[in-house]
């Protein structure tokens, strides 16, 4: 330090010899990390954030599908495992199917004039249980192993024709009721990987259903008939709640077919039957009978996605499963962003700090950063963990983890992350149009944790489809690894993991709450005295 | 003890922020009950819903409120340095700490009255229009009956007991924010980590979390099913409370303020 120099009568004021320093961004973010990071009490909320997420996931204790009845008595699900399907999901791929070789190329086309169902339970036999995604119709399929690559047309209980394929595809045809008195035309082609599924009212005049490429059907795959009625939705369930039939919800479905030809068959072959799947819980009742040209064929099941949501998914976990940790973390890192803003008014810092760098926008700038940053890490660090320990526990004790695609798995683990940061930045927004630490936390929880508690609890469905919409909750859409399909029947709900958003929609609304209140801290930063 | 009640009654009253939070009590009972009451809907084949919890849903949110108001009154001594005044004209730490609670006793249980017979009052005129009548097997809501007023009660008392529990736990790390953090990851955290354990544990973490055990006391229907019967599960609150309360007026006594 040097006081002001006197020279010549001539008083000059005292300029420190430092030079002007960089008035950069950077040299706010270093100022910002270095507060930070020398609170050992912040440091410390962020680890605390990263190890509790994992040390949650170690707590899962489930075990293979396992569910607890209204008594507080475990059942071993049923489903510990399903099949891959061609795509790399999770199937069901149970039906009864009356086939032959098709060698090469070929075509079979077949008249179908009922379909109808029954609830296997022998107690309530007689009920109508033909259910909207009952389906029967006509296949051509790799081979009977579950989970090979297929295309077929068919008609649902719902009286539509659809051609469905590799067990995620659906393409739906023209509505039209079966009966006896108006049959449904089905035909499928096969050329080299294409199939060709066409529908006709009449026999003479053909509609293209549609047309896909099988990747990886062998020179001879099976064509055939078949029949599958997935177990009964909840909604089925509950209109016929008098009657709890036995069967655990099962369903069969049996098609009448006629005038059934095949082109491209082994001379000499005979149809063969077969329960495909052969889950051990396939109800009896299921064959198929042959009188002269009509083929009468009874199944139960479905080829389908696996959807553990649905009545008769499989007991699979979803990866997010492991993930529920963040929750923990979410509380930490909401505390240590709240406070990085709002300590700076406890002992008067902010003056010091807006004195430093009076564009004040910058400084919340900067915290962002840095507190997103360190918050997206310990997200980070925790989700990885906690997936991989998790998956390894569920693993170990006999659970089935419902495969994903890596692109969908990095989304997932870094859209946790991203989650975490997101909301650090929230809190501190929040802290900062407070200034109130305890204020602020409460809040930001109250808004980002309690709506999860509440529409998993008490909420009833509709309020909690809404709470995930609006509020920063849906943001948790972006966890979601296992989509929504329309054709298999399951309830859909947040319970169950699926979010009324799109994962990306859901986390843009997260997005949106944060950007809002940062862009009104900032404003009311630069209006109010610090 | 009567100037140390006079003391905190002057601190508590003169912060503005103090009727804000009791008025945000009420108004953040009532308008969750209310939401809840308006999307609970029991059709013919009866539901499972309970309607005094279902009414009384709001105190899952103004919990948080007391949270905030107990954390604050210790933690904003502590940010302020007000806490080494106090300790000066209050040498007695535990009277400082007793008298607090006594007077944020009184402010919730005033609060909490309102915003629970409120919540009950709505729900007895909302409930019966969304299929809560007599013919699905509902009794009107009405605190002559003994589960309701049972549940009505035992909500004000698990308030209070909230405010205790963060009040201990807010002096025990002396700052509101912390305090505050800690106070919901617990309440909060545990029902939803429960969701991922085996069922034995499940039951054994609803008996234990004191969100999930306290809130039992609003069980009006189904109560042979409940991880903890009323009564029961607001005494696992309690010893929370006092525990919290116990282990702060310890630290108070050992530590530096």
């Amino acid at each position: 330090m040097r006081s002001g120099t006197v020279t010549g009568g001539i008083i000059s004021a005292y300029q420190s010899e430092i030079g002007e320093g960089p008035d950069r961004f950077a040299q706010l973010l270093r100022a910002e990390w270095t507060k930070f990071r020398t609170i050992r009490g912040w440091l410390a909320g962020m680890i605390i954030a990263a190890v509790v997420t994992v040390g949650i996931a170690a707590l899962d204790h489930a075990s293979c599908g396992g569910i607890v009845v209204p008594g507080g008595s475990v059942t071993t699900g049923q489903g510990c495992s399903s099949p891959v399907g061609p795509g790399g999901e999770a199937v069901t791929d149970s039906a009864y199917l009356v086939h032959q070789p098709l060698a090469g190329n070929g075509s079979i086309t077949v008249r179908l004039t009922s379909l109808t169902g029954q609830s296997a339970g022998a107690a309530s036999a007689g009920t109508t249980a033909l259910q909207p995604w009952s389906k029967a119709g006509i296949i051509i399929k790799a081979s009977t192993r579950p989970g090979s690559a297929y295309a077929a047309v068919m008609v649902t209980g719902a009286r539509r024709v659809r051609m469905q394929y590799d067990y995620t595809g659906d393409i739906a045809g023209p509505p039209g009721p079966v009966s006896p008195d108006s049959p449904r035309w089905l035909r499928l082609t096969r050329s080299g990987d294409t199939v060709t599924g066409y529908e006709s009212a009449d026999g003479t005049r053909w509609h293209v259903v549609g047309t896909v490429r099988l990747a990886g059907l062998p020179a001879t795959a099976l064509a055939g008939l078949f029949a599958a009625s997935p177990a009964g939705s909840e909604s089925a369930a509950s209109s016929s709640i008098s009657g709890s039939s036995g069967g655990s919800g099962m369903n069969l479905a049996t098609a009448i077919f006629d005038h059934v030809s095949l082109s491209g068959g082994q001379p000499g072959q005979t149809w063969a039957g077969d329960d495909v799947g052969g889950n051990a819980g396939a109800p009896t009742g299921t064959g198929f009978h042959q009188a002269g040209g009509t083929f009468s064929v009874t199944g139960s099941g479905d080829i389908a996605p696996d959807v553990p949501a649905a009545p008769g998914g499989g007991g699979g976990f979803a990866i997010e499963h492991t993930l529920l940790g963040i929750f923990g973390a979410l509380v930490a890192v909401i505390v240590v962003a709240a406070m990085f803003m709002t300590a700076e008014y406890r002992r008067g810092l902010i003056k010091v700090t807006l004195a430093a760098s009076p564009r004040r926008g910058r400084v919340l700038a900067a915290k962002a950063v840095v507190v997103g940053s360190v918050s997206f890490l310990a997200g980070l660090a925790g989700s990885v963990a906690a997936l991989l320990a998790g998956e390894h526990l569920l693993r170990s004790n006999g659970n089935f983890i419902m495969p994903v695609s890596t692109l969908t798995e990095v989304r997932v683990v870094a859209g946790t992350a991203a989650l975490t940061a997101v909301t650090a930045i929230l809190a501190l927004a929040v802290g900062a149009l407070l200034r109130s630490g305890a204020a602020a936390v409460t809040l930001v929880i109250s808004v980002v944790v309690l709506p999860y508690l509440l529409e998993n609890t008490v909420l009833p469905a509709g309020a909690a489809d809404w709470v995930l919409r609006i509020t920063p909750v849906a943001g948790f859409a972006i966890q979601q690894s296992l989509p929504q399909y329309p054709q298999v029947a399951a309830s859909y709900t947040p319970a169950n993991g699926y979010f009324p958003l799109a994962p990306w929609a859901g986390f843009a609304v997260l997005c949106g709450y944060a950007a809002l209140a940062l862009a009104v801290a900032v404003i009311m930063l630069r209006r109010r005295d610090a | 003890m009567t100037d140390a009640l006079r003391a905190e009654w002057t601190k508590l009253r003169t912060v503005p922020g103090t009727v804000w939070l009791l008025l945000a009590v009420v108004a953040a009972t009532m308008a969750l009950g209310l939401g809840a009451d308006a999307a609970a809907n029991c059709p013919s084949g009866g539901c499972q819903l309970d309607p005094a919890r279902t009414s009384l849903t709001g105190i899952y949110l103004s919990q948080a409120v007391v949270a905030v108001l107990a954390a604050a009154t210790i933690g904003s001594e502590y940010s302020s340095g007000l806490m080494r005044v106090t300790l000066t004209a209050t040498p007695r730490r535990t009277t400082v700490l007793a008298a607090k609670a006594v007077i944020l006793t009184a402010l919730v249980l005033a609060a909490g009255t309102v915003a629970v017979l409120g919540s009950v009052l709505a729900g007895g005129l909302i409930l019966p229009a969304h299929g809560f009548t007599a013919a699905h097997g509902y009794l009107p809501l009405s605190l002559r009956d003994g589960p309701v007023l049972r549940a009505a009660t035992g909500s004000v008392l698990y308030l209070i007991l909230i405010t205790l529990l963060s009040l201990g736990i807010a002096t025990a790390v002396r700052d509101a924010a912390a305090g505050i953090g800690g106070v919901l990851g617990l309440l909060y955290l545990i029902p939803i980590i429960a969701g991922i354990a085996s069922p034995h544990w499940q039951r054994h973490l609803h008996q234990i979390a004191p969100m999930t055990a306290g809130l039992a006391i609003q069980a009006t229907t189904s109560l042979r099913s409940m991880p903890i019967s009323p009564w029961a599960g607001l005494g696992v609150l309690a010893a929370w409370a006092a525990a919290a309360l116990l282990a702060a007026a310890l630290l108070l006594q050992l530590r530096d303020a």
